[in-house]
């Protein structure tokens, strides 16, 4: 009898000791926002990213993996604007979580803390794929990154009370970090600007914006839509008149219409990551860009 | 002067509710008041030309007793089910979902209540309940509505089984373990009068008990394993093909007794890198065993006939489904049934159509798909069907389209 309640205390103080040393559970949409939460939350969180930058977010499906992830998740951190409206409402139900259900501060949807970009004047799904809400690709510019990093510091440490002065102390380094990397981006970026291009798909709003890039040219029709060869046709002939300098395409996008268009044009594809893991390089924020940039640049050669 | 100041003061606050005002509108942000909480509501559109070979009526499965909406569907042109679901969070407590199907059953238009059930939000603790009347999680497919389905008609073994379905209204309980690896319990209380259960009761006359599992090996490989068990002690069922001594009069057959049905279900997906957009591959295979005990009596004979009855039936299908290309889907499925029922007077056992008549009901099909969007999608499906006697050619060109609120990608 001694013993049970000997080994009953033991375990009672091994599984305190474990809350108090508990990281902070984040489970994140799109790694774009788990590196992110790396950058603020350090050795005191533990990040789990629902998809990869290989994966398109809209397309994935609620796996098994990701319901025991986010039933142990403390703070759910997702783009929003309908960006997984296939998957995570159902996740949500799913893992009865109380604590990442919309409303609570364990629900961070980012979108809502941005102006959207291309809000559609009229909704029809013979638009394609419609974001009623704008275009929720917001990671592209690093703008919008400095301002998640600030409504995620003050939700880590909403949540979080007693580790607020670390992930002050995360934020104000990536933060200084930060602004300095986004003038040397924009440095390294001014010959892009004014120069035209044609995307595959248009997800890249924000940061054509942001480096005064022009597309003139997309490769699908509609969003989500293969184009067909006579589309196809009809940006070769609008090319002799406004010629672009280069094609871009994310890497979890097929590349066969972009590879085409591309030798037919004479001109460069550029394959860029899009988020972090889109390349073997970009593994965090920095290096994504780091990496975009540089391949914008040599694209023009 | 102070005139000017005035209405130039009026000016600007007058400029200012206009700035706001189509700040506002700019945003949406002023919905009709009766309608910004409407449910999401999304209608299913299901069409199919069939054409069979043999078009003999009368359908039946030797060795099983079919009810629910079981049967090969009408030829030529129609409509399946055209379902109109309404969702919504009620509160913050509870979620609530209801689904109407429409679809014709002899020349008359019926509305089916398929579901209508509430489920607690976040209760925590990975505890979720539903109440009301909703799919059971016995088994993998029955959760899925018939136009998620990958093929045009369902496994055998849940047409021979479950009446294609098994719906009841009682209540669920979930259970998700606090575990790095997908580990879900569950249990069902149902009432237990629709099929494959029956008859009156008048406390629980259903209930099931599950467990689920899965996890993903690598970014691109992922899986999920259950058991089930469904059971029901007091079941008086109607239904299936009697078989006509040529008296006229049609003979009804009726179990009375208890059921036990178990499956096993495994379902593998794949798609490179985790992107299933432009390829992936899907396997999925169900195994169920079911055993019933009682009498089986002939509704409408005179004298009434009747036999005590054993049954022991098995049902599996594996099907496997890749996708090829962007817009393409092909896939293939195998179906198999077996009977072993026993009796004491087998002549009653073969008159309720539940002796296996020396036929193990078998059937494979192959379909190919062409999916425009995620909203609609047309296809091609070729049945070899022996599931009967006589085997049997059927072609299916079938559309199916999603109308509104966006669906959910479950796994």
């Amino acid at each position: 009898m001694h013993k049970v309640i000997k080994f009953i205390f033991v375990m009672a103080m091994f599984a305190y000791a474990n809350m108090v040393n508990a990281q902070l559970n984040v489970f994140t949409c799109e790694p774009e926002w788990a590196s992110l939460a790396k950058e603020l939350g350090g050795e005191k969180i533990k990040v789990f990213s629902a998809t990869t930058g290989l994966q398109d977010p809209h397309h994935i499906q609620a796996r098994p993996s990701l319901l025991a992830r986010a039933r142990r998740a403390d703070l759910l951190v997702c783009t929003g604007a309908e960006l997984e409206i296939g998957w995570l409402p159902i996740l949500l139900r799913k893992t009865a979580n109380a604590e990442i259900q919309p409303g609570k501060p364990g629900n961070l949807m980012v979108t809502e803390y941005l102006s959207l970009k291309d809000k559609p004047d009229r909704l029809d799904r013979r638009e394609g794929d419609m974001h009623a809400e704008g275009n929720p690709h917001v990671q592209t510019s690093p703008y919008n990154i400095s301002k998640i990093a600030l409504i995620l510091l003050k939700r880590l440490q909403q949540i979080d009370a007693g580790n607020a002065a670390v992930y002050q102390n995360n934020y104000d380094d990536f933060i200084q970090r930060w602004q300095r990397a986004i003038a040397r981006w924009e440095e390294e970026a001014s010959v892009l600007r004014g120069k035209s291009l044609i995307v595959y798909h248009r997800n890249w709003g924000y940061m054509t914006d942001w480096l005064g890039l022009n597309v003139v040219a997309v490769i699908e029709p509609r969003p989500g839509i293969p184009p067909s060869s006579a589309y196809l046709s009809k940006i070769i002939k609008q090319m002799e008149v406004s010629p672009a300098k280069m094609i871009i395409h994310a890497a979890h996008q097929p590349a066969k219409a972009s590879d085409w268009l591309s030798s037919k044009l004479a001109i460069k594809k550029v394959q860029l990551p899009f988020t972090v893991g889109g390349s073997k390089t970009a593994h965090d924020l920095f290096s994504l860009f780091d990496e975009t940039i540089q391949l914008l640049v040599s694209g023009l050669q | 002067m102070s005139g000017n100041v005035l209405s130039e003061t009026f000016d600007q606050q007058g400029i200012q509710q206009l700035e706001q005002r189509v700040a506002q509108l700019e945003a949406g942000a002023l919905p009709n008041a009766d309608n910004a909480f409407n449910p999401a509501i999304s209608i299913i559109l299901d069409g199919r030309y069939a054409n069979f070979d043999d078009n003999s009526e009368g359908y039946h499965l030797p060795g099983f007793q079919l009810g629910g909406e079981a049967g090969v569907g009408e030829t030529g042109f129609s409509l399946g089910h055209t379902e109109i679901t309404a969702s919504s969070n009620i509160d913050n407590y509870f979620f609530g979902k209801m689904t109407l199907a429409i679809a014709e059953h002899e020349g008359e238009t019926e509305i089916e209540l398929e579901e209508a059930f509430l489920q607690t939000l976040g209760l925590g603790s990975g505890v979720t309940l539903t109440l009301g009347r909703f799919f059971s999680d016995f088994g993998y497919l029955n959760k899925q509505h018939p136009h998620a389905w990958d093929f045009a008609d369902a496994p055998l073994v849940y047409r021979a089984m479950m009446g294609n379905h098994l719906i009841d209204d009682g209540v669920q309980f979930l259970y998700l373990a606090d575990s790095d690896m997908f580990l879900q319990f569950g249990a069902e209380a149902f009432r237990g009068s629709r099929f494959p259960a029956g008859g009156e009761q008048d406390n629980i006359g259903a209930w099931t008990a599950f467990v689920e599992f899965g996890d993903d090996i690598d970014d691109s490989n992922s899986w999920q394993a259950g058991i089930s068990h469904w059971r029901a002690d007091n079941i008086h069922r109607e239904g299936g093909h009697g078989h006509d001594h040529g008296g006229g009069t049609a003979e009804t057959p009726v179990f009375i007794g208890e059921s036990n049905m178990s499956a096993l279900d495994l379902v593998y997906k794949w798609a490179p890198n985790g992107n299933p957009v432009n390829k992936n591959f899907k396997l999925q295979f169900e195994y169920i065993l079911r055993d019933e005990q009682g009498d089986v009596e002939l509704e409408g004979s005179d004298p009434l006939e009747s036999t005590s009855y054993d049954g022991e039936q098995t049902g599996w299908y594996l099907q496997g489904v890749y996708q090829f290309a962007r817009q393409w889907r092909t896939g293939l499925r195998y179906d198999a049934l077996s009977s072993d029922n026993r009796a004491s007077d087998e002549s009653v056992l073969e008159a309720a159509g539940l002796h296996d008549e020396g036929h193990d009901p078998r059937r494979i099909s192959a379909m190919l798909e062409w999916v425009p969007t995620e909203f609609s999608r047309i296809r091609l499906q070729f049945n070899r069907d022996e599931s009967t006697l006589v085997a049997n050619n059927q072609w299916f060109v079938q559309y199916t389209v999603s109308m509104g609120s966006h669906g959910a990608h479950q796994f």
